[in-house]
């Protein structure tokens, strides 16, 4: 049977970047005092680089895939700055639930959401926002903006698009080899 | 290629361009009847289709704003999108699956096979299997349905061997790759399918018949089709006798025009069919047009279905290849021994991954929903479909609230699962996981309703004009050259996929219509 490779297609240039910059990277990171991997977060124009990275915390917590590395979830999250930059209201209610999220983490474990060590505990508090307009978009947006992402699909052993390379009929449609004869 | 005048008051005007509209549109064309098929979508062509989901969603789906209530979890988890279908040239058959089967002889007389079922509407329809074989038949051959006309069936893929092996394994007979509107080898100028596994998203090699590359263009080749898309029906006006005269449409810039009319058919869909036929209430109709039974936009069906996605320890993938050419018929009969009137059949389904993302659980988040969703490469799957009990409460009203861009009420759907379509779904669910678990799967996922793609009875048949909104022909019981020639028809919804009935009815439907055009009736 043909399997699929389930390397990730991200290259370590665009995993440091996170998108498109023409800043180098490295200074920006050294000045804003965040280590080599969050320079993401510092081309950000309306959200805090730590609203973003406490966002990329909940999307993981929201949707665990321990086989993922941040990169997709830095990925998905990132668009939140543009809306926030077109719309007040977003950037309330995104800085609202992180600044809400925080408050409960420092009541409960006396540290930041991203600083509670155990994913588990991390959960419980998202379980307590379930029910706000902040869980519900994040989480609504992100169901879209995580699996699609065509970088991240080989990693579930899907193949995308199909009928430029001629459809599946000679691509393994029917090359399943374990079932009991019929 | 024809081009009618707005005020021509001798064409059949049709609204929509699906399975029912595109192939009244064609049949009545090559008798020689001057048609206007007026489409609310633009006309997306086959190679315009996108191997992506989220995209090809954007691209063809039906977004309008609907809204909805009801105890289905749809009204929850989806509320403004209660339905998942086309709006572009060629209706659903655009996105549909391709399965065609035909009504079981007892499912045309719903109401005297079942007897009473308290809560439900049920109705026998004023037609019977034996009136409807020899379309049926037609359609078939029109539509190139595989196992039928010698045409061989779509081989099995690897989602198909899986449910095979287990089907097998439980015992189920009549398990085989479906009778498909899918060439399995070339037929009508289509080439044959290439397994391409995008079929819900438009088929990029036109081995899948739709109305958009078959009835269309061959209605269009006679010079007496014209298809408007871009155009919004909005209200069928009539004239002081109480026939219809126009149809009052939007075009893509938002200005309105009247197209003058002989005959008026109306092939929405059945959400936008009664909401069409409601809007246009006048002083002579306050209720809307052919609605004295009070029955336009009741009795809404939409299938009992669900799915069961199943993993294994090894590679099944799913997506590869036909998203639903697989199929078990055993539980199709009528069988009360079971605990429920009506039957279901099994047919595999795959969804890619964005999609299994947003429909598996929707809402669903943490572990447990990455744990099945990692599992995607190891997953086969299967829709369950079955006859759900007409309600007079399920129906589609004018939202007394939200309106469209044009100042007109839009649909509201309301949509109670009835205990029999919870007693059906319950049973399914178990014989799916078993028929999964009989092979191995390690773990198998009861997955809720998506979206409505099965949307039928709102403008009901009935003998009676009390009972119902037209006759045996789709013809109003009020306004005899008013039709409707969708699955808004169907006085019940039997246990299988619809498309094929509504192509046999609208292929006989034109047969009448244009006889009793020549014969000066209408």
């Amino acid at each position: 049977m043909r399997e699929v490779d389930r390397r990730g297609k991200y290259s370590r240039r665009i995993f440091l970047q996170g998108a498109a910059s023409a800043v180098p990277v490295v200074a920006v990171a050294a000045s804003a005092g965040l280590g080599i991997e969050d320079a993401w977060a510092a081309d950000a124009t309306t959200l805090t680089p730590a609203t973003l990275k406490t966002l990329v915390k909940v999307a993981r917590d929201i949707y665990p895939h321990d086989m993922l590395v941040d990169t997709y979830y830095i990925t998905a999250i990132k668009p939140w700055d543009a809306k926030a930059a077109k719309d007040p209201a977003t950037k309330a209610l995104l800085e609202d639930g992180v600044r809400r999220l925080d408050q409960d983490a420092q009541d409960r474990h006396k540290v930041a959401y991203a600083q509670v060590p155990w994913e588990a505990d991390r959960v419980v508090l998202l379980q307590g926002i379930e029910q706000t307009d902040f869980f519900k978009q994040v989480r609504s947006d992100l169901v879209v903006s995580l699996y699609n992402q065509e970088e991240l699909w080989p990693k579930f052993g899907y193949e995308g698009s199909s009928a430029e390379k001629g459809g599946y009929i000679k691509r393994g449609f029917n090359d399943i080899d374990w079932l009991p004869k019929v | 290629m024809a081009k009618f005048d707005l005020n021509d008051d001798g064409v059949v005007v049709i609204v929509g361009s699906g399975a029912g509209g595109g192939t009244l549109g064609n049949e009545l064309a090559q008798k020689g009847v001057k048609v206007v098929i007026l489409e609310a979508g633009p006309r997306v062509e086959l190679q315009d289709f996108i191997n992506n989901e989220w995209e090809s969603f954007t691209q063809l789906a039906w977004t309008d704003m609907r809204t909805t209530s009801g105890t289905w979890r749809v009204a929850k988890d989806f509320a403004n999108l209660p339905a998942w279908i086309v709006k572009s040239v060629g209706g659903s058959t655009v996105h549909w699956a391709g399965a065609s089967l035909r009504f079981d002889e007892h499912e045309f007389r719903g109401k005297s096979t079942y007897g009473s079922v308290p809560g439900a509407n049920l109705l026998d329809w004023p037609i019977t299997l034996a009136e409807m074989e020899p379309w049926y038949a037609k359609a078939e051959d029109k539509m190139g349905v595989t196992r039928t006309n010698n045409i061989p069936g779509l081989p099995g893929n690897n989602n198909f061997k899986v449910m095979e092996a287990g089907a097998r394994k439980l015992g189920y007979k009549e398990v085989h790759t479906g009778r498909m509107a899918i060439n399995s080898e070339p037929r009508d100028s289509r080439g044959s399918c290439q397994q391409i596994g995008f079929c819900f998203q438009g088929c990029k090699s036109g081995a899948k018949w739709s109305t958009l590359y078959t009835e269309i263009p061959k209605g269009e080749a006679t010079g007496n089709l014209e298809v408007r898309p871009g155009s919004m029906a909005l209200q069928i006006e009539h004239d002081a006798s109480g026939k219809v005269v126009a149809v009052l449409y939007a075009d893509g810039a938002g200005n309105m025009h009247r197209q003058k009319a002989r005959v008026v058919a109306v092939a929405g869909n059945s959400i936008e069919s009664p909401r069409l036929l409601l809007n246009s209430a006048s002083s002579t109709f306050p209720d809307g047009l052919a609605n004295s039974s009070g029955q336009v936009g009741r009795n809404y069906m939409r299938h009992m279905t669900g799915s069961v996605y199943a993993v294994f320890d090894k590679s099944v993938h799913m997506y590869r290849g036909t998203t639903m050419a697989g199929i078990i018929r055993d539980e199709a009969r009528h069988d009360p021994s079971r605990g429920f009137m009506g039957g279901y059949e099994m047919e595999t389904l795959s969804l890619g991954l964005p999609f299994m993302a947003a429909f598996l659980n929707p809402g669903a988040w943490g572990r447990p929903f990455t744990a099945a969703m990692e599992g995607y490469p190891r997953m086969a799957g299967m829709w369950l479909v079955g006859e759900d009990m007409p309600q007079e409460t399920n129906r589609i009203t004018l939202d007394p609230k939200a309106k469209d861009k044009f100042g007109l009420p839009v649909a509201s759907v309301h949509y109670d699962d009835h205990p029999n379509d919870v007693a059906m779904r319950n049973h399914a669910y178990k014989q799916g996981a078993a028929v999964y678990e009989a092979v191995g799967a390690t773990v198998t996922y009861p997955t809720t309703p998506y979206p409505s793609t099965h949307n039928l009875g709102t403008n009901r048949m009935s003998a009676k004009a009390k009972d119902g909104v037209v006759n045996k022909f789709g013809q109003t019981h009020d306004i005899k050259n008013l039709f409707v020639s969708d699955g808004s028809q169907f006085t019940t919804g039997a246990a299988c996929n619809p498309t094929l009935t509504i192509v046999a009815l609208a292929t006989r439907q034109a047969d009448h219509i244009a006889g009793a055009m020549q014969r000066k009736e209408i």
